[in-house]
């Protein structure tokens, strides 16, 4: 598998870091806890097109989010995350 | 028919034109007792504990494919008990002792191999870690021994013990009642066994949904027509998310992950135990055809292609020549993946669920073949007694909420580094 990588072209897959469900997002510090426990432990976990973070370790450390079919590993898309974004 | 030495004989004399079917192959009726969704090692022993322990015998296992289509059939064959947490250690001892009366239990050979399992460290802390960890399983009455350099060596003659070793094993700890198993006549056992006390098993049927009156399940819809039950389990392996949705479960604390494995072409004896790598991550044996089974890491991203990428085949080979240098040139015969349900803790779910009458069994990571029989007992008793036994108490869904979490790897949640 190759993740095309915005900073430096398809790189491959182990050069990267996996993240997990880019779709998850970290809850205001003051939420309650079942706002937390959604955040840290519950996944959507589908067959088929995921939204996911990966770590470019092995290359420009940006912080990418890659639209890959988790059924195939087809990739439809990869974009750098803003440094807003991934502090967050 | 029983298999013994006497059927043995009388089939051979026959030409073995007249063994009856191991198991019927049942169509599926309105509605039953009971329903367990997935006809892999877990799903087959949970319904043959139903029907011998609980008398429960109106049941009926749906398989979407074949039986030991899913990761019954492909795994490495580990069995042990070398756990640390109270929670996970009484539960796979029980485990274990299953295993060691399974054949004469089932009356099917299972091949359950006491080979030994041996962890191999390569560092002072390393070491100190498993001592301690081999004096917690032997107070939980779990036999375990340390063992030094020469102990390998004589163990396990191949293995690199020299100092030049790329990271140089200082020894080891062994489990002696570990092994291995033959898997997929695990799957076959226990479906004759299950069969026999009038279970149904129903290969190509998948569940496409669930039934509920109010809240409460009243069956489920699958590929052949909708079938009632009073109550229905839940054990499909790394297709837990996907099924559960269809029964309104839209998160969980689990991510599908493939896990390769890899056999060589057949050896003279070679291996006459297990081993597994301390400074990375390898477990090997040596197959009864002659084969070396191992496998490592699982690939490490999301997914449900029973398929891995070449990174991991090349870690696996790098990994395996370093512990045993003879091996460089050894070809590979076939390698393969399977879908697992990696939780969030790394220990597995055996309960109830929020809604009545639908029960749970997820969340096995690499480690759910060695708990096939105790999860099969233990899941039976949740389903038939509407609660868990002690044996699975740790296991609840809700202990991701509580906190109460079986981390025995203290690494968060981080399902890839499970
Ligand atoms: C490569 C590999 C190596 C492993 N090595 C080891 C090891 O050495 N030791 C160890 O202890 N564990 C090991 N494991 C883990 C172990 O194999 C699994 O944890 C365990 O087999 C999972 O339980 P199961 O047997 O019930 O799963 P499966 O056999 O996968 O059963 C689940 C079944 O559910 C069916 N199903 C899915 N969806 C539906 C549906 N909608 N309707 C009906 N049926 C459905 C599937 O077809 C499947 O047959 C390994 C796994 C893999 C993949």
């Amino acid at each position: 598998m190759r993740i095309p990588c915005p900073v430096c072209g398809p790189r491959s897959v182990s050069e990267f870091t996996y993240e997990g469900d880019a779709t998850v997002t970290r809850p205001a510090l003051d939420a309650d806890a079942d706002a937390w426990f959604a955040a840290v432990y519950q996944r959507a976990n589908p067959r088929g097109p995921h939204s996911e973070l990966w770590h470019h370790m092995g290359g420009c450390r940006s912080i990418i989010r890659v639209e890959r079919d988790t059924g195939t590993h087809a990739i439809t898309g990869a974009s750098l995350v803003s440094p807003h974004e991934a502090s967050e | 028919m029983r298999y013994s030495l006497s059927s043995l004989i009388a089939n051979t004399l026959n030409g073995h034109k007249s063994w009856p079917v191991a198991w019927r192959k049942a169509e599926p009726r309105p509605a039953y007792d009971a329903i367990i969704v997935g006809g892999g090692g877990h799903g087959l022993a949970t319904a043959y504990y139903l029907a011998k322990e609980h008398g429960l015998t109106n049941v009926a296992v749906l398989e979407k494919g074949w039986l030991a289509s899913g990761n019954i059939g492909r795994n490495t064959t580990i069995i042990r008990s070398n756990y640390m947490l109270p929670g996970n250690t009484h539960f796979y001892e029980w485990s274990l002792k299953l295993w060691e009366t399974l054949s004469r239990e089932l009356n099917f050979n299972a091949m359950v191999s006491q080979r030994g399992v041996i962890n191999l460290a390569h560092t002072p802390a390393q070491l100190d870690a498993y001592a301690r960890r081999g004096n917690a399983m032997r107070l939980a009455g779990v036999d375990a021994e340390l063992l030094d350099r020469a102990e390998l060596a004589r163990r396990v003659p191949g293995l690199d013990l020299s100092d030049g070793a790329r990271f140089p094993v200082l020894g080891g700890i062994c489990q002696p009642r570990g092994g291995t198993v033959r898997h997929d006549a695990v799957a076959w056992g226990y479906a004759r066994a299950a069969d026999r006390l009038g279970v149904d098993i129903i290969e190509n049927c998948a569940v496409t949904g669930f039934t509920f009156d109010g809240d409460r399940v009243s069956g489920v819809e699958t590929t052949r027509g909708a079938i009632a039950a009073k109550k229905v389990g839940v054990a499909v392996a790394g297709s837990t998310s996907e099924v559960m949705r269809l029964a309104g479960f839209d998160r969980l604390p689990i991510e599908s992950h493939v896990l390769q494995a890899f056999v060589s072409e057949g050896l003279k004896p070679f291996l006459d135990t297990v081993v597994t790598f301390g400074a990375g991550h390898l477990y090997i044996s040596q197959s009864d055809k002659g084969g070396l089974v191992f496998g490592g890491d699982i690939d490490g991203y999301n997914s449900y292609a029973q398929r891995g990428n070449l990174p991991v085949v090349e870690d696996v080979a790098a990994t395996a020549c370093a512990m045993f240098p003879s091996l460089s040139r050894l070809r590979l015969l076939r390698s393969w993946g399977g879908i697992m349900d990696m939780s969030m803790d790394g220990s597995p779910i055996i309960d109830r669920t929020p809604k009545p009458g639908l029960y749970l069994n997820a969340g096995w990571c690499y480690g759910g073949f060695k708990a096939t029989p105790a999860s099969g007992w233990c899941f039976a008793h949740t389903i038939a007694k509407d609660e868990p036994h002690p044996l699975n108490a740790a296991f609840s869904l809700d202990r991701f909420r509580t906190g109460a979490l079986l981390d025995e790897r203290g690494a968060g949640a981080t399902p890839r580094l499970h």
